[in-house]
């Protein structure tokens, strides 16, 4: 047992710790384009500062926050009826929707986004399909704007907002509804009064599993986004790849951590919960 | 079809269009005559032939493989006695700490983790003179990463376990040791295995943190599509993406046939 | 049923305490365990007996006292070293592993060679009646196939002591009936002692040799089915094991069994009696209870054995009737 704590604390405690608090110093240093690493080590606050004066910066922390959570009220909408129809369908047929929605999952992140670009882009398959329909004269490219960065969250993290979903959902007693139902509650009633509140800690989990990677997100904004979608996690990859400037970089690291601090520490409040639930 | 009924086939109708049509057209379009994604113009096996001499997308993926090999075991040994620890060590100093230590890569941003990783290992060159960057340490950040995934399938599976069945080993005298690996592993032996390939997975598909720590020289399958992409579509990445999502049903079916089987 | 004990010591309890934060599972417990006796420990949920048996299978460490087991002090030996096995309530049958590994697995962990095992294994299902089931998985098996299985296993180390814990709760209750007869005869054959845990008074008055009743950690008795039965010590125990009617006598208590009492239309010629109105009746085939609201005792219990069966009661509801008791029908106990 003494190995079987150890061995993981150490290397977390090595590789993961140990460059928090590099990140932490790195942060407090001086870009120094001349010299390779390209850091002077130093203890000053005025990368943070200059994350907090510039506009830049603040607007790409609060579209990120916002375009976080719009999508992830998009996928809770979609993904509700999804697990609520998985939870109610005969049961031998369950494990195979499961595995449906499962599936996209585990396949290449990366080309899933893919798929999106030629479907999104101009003269895409959905662009025709507008102009076709006549539901707009000319579209134009849908790649390249916000709407394409809410689509591809809300395509990509799907599945973690079905999953914790349909656990609760799969687990609330049917007989409770017909309670519900015997005492004159209709069914619109009995939804909102008894599945809803039941549900709750799937509807947070779910929710708390789309938003955290959504906030740091570098994939989705670079490929299906334009020049105008601001979200942190591309940002701190442009200020670390196209302009080399490490000590920026890692202040918006913290910045963004210190973004995610809430929504991590109740994820972690409801792991624990769950846990002793189930012991 | 009632009310309900009619409502539950459109909500299931709905959503699973939304996630397999743009797989689907991919996967179609693989077969496509032109380059264009947009316009079909006849089926064509030319980009599979295309895609399988291009040498240096094979040596990605042959690169990508390996390290997901490597990570995929080191983080289900690690997230194994991470989860076992998790589930089973009574009350000890820290144990708060190490329980947000092993689910936090989870939850941790990508690219933060990404700087991090690449700080550390800038660091150790600095002081020790290496590792040099490259397969070694985007072994060593895809295991810290996968951890995670590991310990947490680990200790769901223990926190179902029948402890009498440990009890029982030991009370016919087998040292913890013995029961752990005659009793216990065997049983959670699915698990293990669902959460390796959990792992192997997340290391194949991984771009950012690969990205910051994998040097000049290394470029994994991700980071090759990756560079593709960012240029236009490119029926290649169809046809690949057509492999990808054909081994993937197929390690899904196994995985789950693993977890389902009943011992 | 039983030979008589032989006052030979196997286990010694002394003073033992465990709790689980505020509350005391088991307090301050002495008890004497003799050799080849069927000991029971019998009480309600929460009573802490498991505790005390999961103490001396080693798989809780007490906070105060000690267990001696043959004369050795088991303070500080870990569950893999003790001389004793357990039969778990749920078995605990290694499902990945067949009937005979599961009985063959604790004389590997003692490295017994292989063809040793074999025929000790065989000779182990011999006994609990399964030796053509050996090659089956536990999920192929019955419950009460399983429950055989989990006995041969322990049985086939030779344990000093074998420790049962409720070991025919999870059966029906037409098997129980055959499966504790079952049980006492293997004991009585091997010569074992064997240390039972059981909620069900029934069960422990009919195989144990001796039984402790137990109550929130504490023993409130020890001695044997018929000690506990007609001289309980106190008005727990009185009421816990069987009907009991407590009475106020001489400033102290008396304990008077439903089925001392007799019961006529006419005042009796007995040492006491006392006048009263049937309240209700409960037919149980072979016997009825009759609730009765006397005069001077408060509300009484008496049985009558149902002999005539063309006539199913004796008496009718709302009936004046007598009661009447022997001298010695009662049994002074404590508070």
């Amino acid at each position: 047992m003494r190995y079987a704590i150890a061995l993981p604390f150490l290397w977390l405690a090595v590789f993961f710790l140990l460059p928090f608090a590099l990140v932490l110093a790195i942060a407090l240093g001086t870009n120094a384009p001349d010299v390779a690493p390209p850091v002077e080590l130093g203890f000053s606050l005025k990368n943070f500062a200059l994350l907090f004066s510039d506009d830049l910066y603040v607007a790409a922390w609060l579209s990120s926050l916002r375009i976080a959570a719009t999508s992830t009220l998009i996928a809770l909408l979609l993904g509700y009826p999804m697990a609520y129809a998985i939870a109610r369908a005969r049961p031998e047929r369950r494990p195979l929707l499961l595995m449906l929605v499962v599936l996209p999952f585990w396949t290449s992140f990366l080309i899933r986004i893919y798929a999106w670009m030629g479907l999104l882009a101009k003269n895409g398959l959905i662009d025709q399909f507008l102009r076709w329909s006549g539901i707009a004269e000319n579209p134009g490219s849908i790649l390249g704007t916000e709407w394409a960065v809410h689509l591809g969250i809300v395509y990509a993290y799907l599945p973690f907002m079905v999953l914790p979903l349909y656990a609760t959902l799969e687990k609330l007693d049917t007989s409770l509804l017909e309670a519900a139902a015997d005492l004159g509650a209709r069914p619109l009633t009995a939804f909102l009064t008894i599945t809803l509140p039941l549900s709750l800690p799937g509807i947070v989990a779910g929710c708390l599993l789309v938003f955290i990677p959504s906030i740091g997100e570098f994939v989705i904004p670079d490929l299906l986004g334009g020049t105008e979608t601001l979200m942190i996690g591309k940002v701190l990859w442009d200020e670390f790849f196209t302009n080399a400037d490490w000590p920026l970089a890692s202040a918006v690291a913290i910045c963004l951590l210190v973004l995610l601090v809430a929504p991590i520490a109740l994820f972690q409040r409801q792991q624990a919960r769950s846990l002793e639930r189930r012991t | 079809m009632n009310g309900r009924a009619r409502f539950a086939f459109t909500a299931l109708a709905f959503g699973y269009a939304f996630l397999y049509l743009p797989i689907v057209l991919v996967i179609v379009y693989s077969f496509n005559e032109s380059r264009l994604v947009t316009v079909w113009a006849g089926f064509s096996t030319k980009w599979w032939q295309a895609l399988f001499a291009n040498e240096a997308m094979l040596d990605a993926a042959w690169l990508s493989l390996r390290i997901a090999l490597v990570s995929a075991t080191a983080a289900a040994a690690i997230g194994l006695a991470a989860g076992y620890a998790l589930a089973r060590a009574p009350f000890f100093f820290g144990r708060t700490l190490f329980g947000s230590l092993v689910i936090a890569p989870m939850v941790m941003p990508e690219v933060v983790m990404g700087i991090s990783m690449l700080l550390l290992f800038v660091g150790s060159e600095q002081v020790f003179g290496g590792p040099d960057r490259g397969f070694l340490t985007i072994a060593l950040a895809h295991t810290t990463f996968s951890i995670a995934f590991v310990a947490i399938v680990v200790q769901a599976r223990l926190a179902d376990f029948d402890r009498s069945l440990e009890e029982a080993a030991m009370d016919l005298g087998a040292t913890p040791w013995v029961t752990f690996r005659t009793v216990t592993l065997p049983l959670i032996a699915p698990a293990v295995g669902s959460g390796w390939l959990l792992a192997f997975t997340l290391s194949l598909d991984d771009l950012i943190l690969t990205q910051f720590v994998a040097g000049a020289q290394s470029q994994t399958l991700p980071m090759r599509v990756y560079s593709s992409v960012r240029l236009g579509v490119d029926p290649q990445i169809n046809v690949l993406a057509t492999i990808i999502v054909c081994v993937a049903a197929c390690a899904l079916i196994l995985s789950g046939w693993l977890t389902r089987r009943k011992v | 049923m039983h030979a008589g004990p032989i006052a030979d010591s196997i286990v010694r309890i002394e003073g033992l305490t465990k709790r689980f934060g505020a509350i005391t599972a088991v307090d301050g417990v002495d008890l004497e365990i003799r050799r080849g006796e069927l000991f029971a420990l019998l009480g309600g949920s929460g009573c802490g007996k498991t505790t005390l048996l999961r103490m001396l299978a080693g798989f809780e460490v007490p906070d105060g006292g000690r267990i001696v087991i043959d004369g050795q002090d088991m303070t500080g030996v870990p569950p893999h070293l003790r001389p004793v096995n357990m039969m778990f309530q749920s078995y605990a049958l290694f499902p990945h592993m067949d009937v005979a590994t599961n009985v063959g697995y604790g004389l590997r962990r003692e490295g017994v060679r292989a063809p040793e095992i074999a025929t000790r294994v065989a000779e182990a299902l011999e006994q609990v009646k399964l030796a053509d089931h050996a090659g089956r998985r536990p999920a192929q098996l019955s419950g009460g196939q399983r429950q055989r299985v989990a006995l041969a296993r322990a049985l086939v180390k030779r344990p000093k002591l074998l420790l049962l814990d409720e070991p025919l709760a999870a059966l029906d209750r037409k098997l129980r009936e055959g499966t504790r007869f079952e049980l006492v005869r293997l004991q009585e054959q091997l010569g074992l002692t064997f240390v039972m845990v059981t909620h069900d008074q029934e069960e422990a008055m009919s195989m144990a040799t001796r039984l402790a009743v137990m109550n929130t950690g504490r023993v409130a008795q020890v001695g044997t089915p018929h000690e506990i039965y007609e001289r309980p010590a106190s008005r727990f125990v009185a009421d816990f094991i069987g009907i009991a009617n407590i009475l106020e006598a001489d400033g102290g208590w008396l304990a008077l069994r439903p089925e001392k009492i007799t019961l006529s239309a006419n005042r009796p010629d007995a040492a006491n009696t006392v006048a009263g109105k049937i309240l209700d009746i409960a037919y149980e085939g072979d016997r009825s209870l009759y609730r009765i609201v006397t005069e001077g005792n408060g509300t009484m219990v008496v049985s009558t054995t149902n002999i005539d069966r063309t006539q199913p009661a004796s008496f009718a509801r709302g009936q004046r009737v007598w009661l009447g008791w022997s001298a010695d029908a009662g049994h002074r106990v404590s508070e």
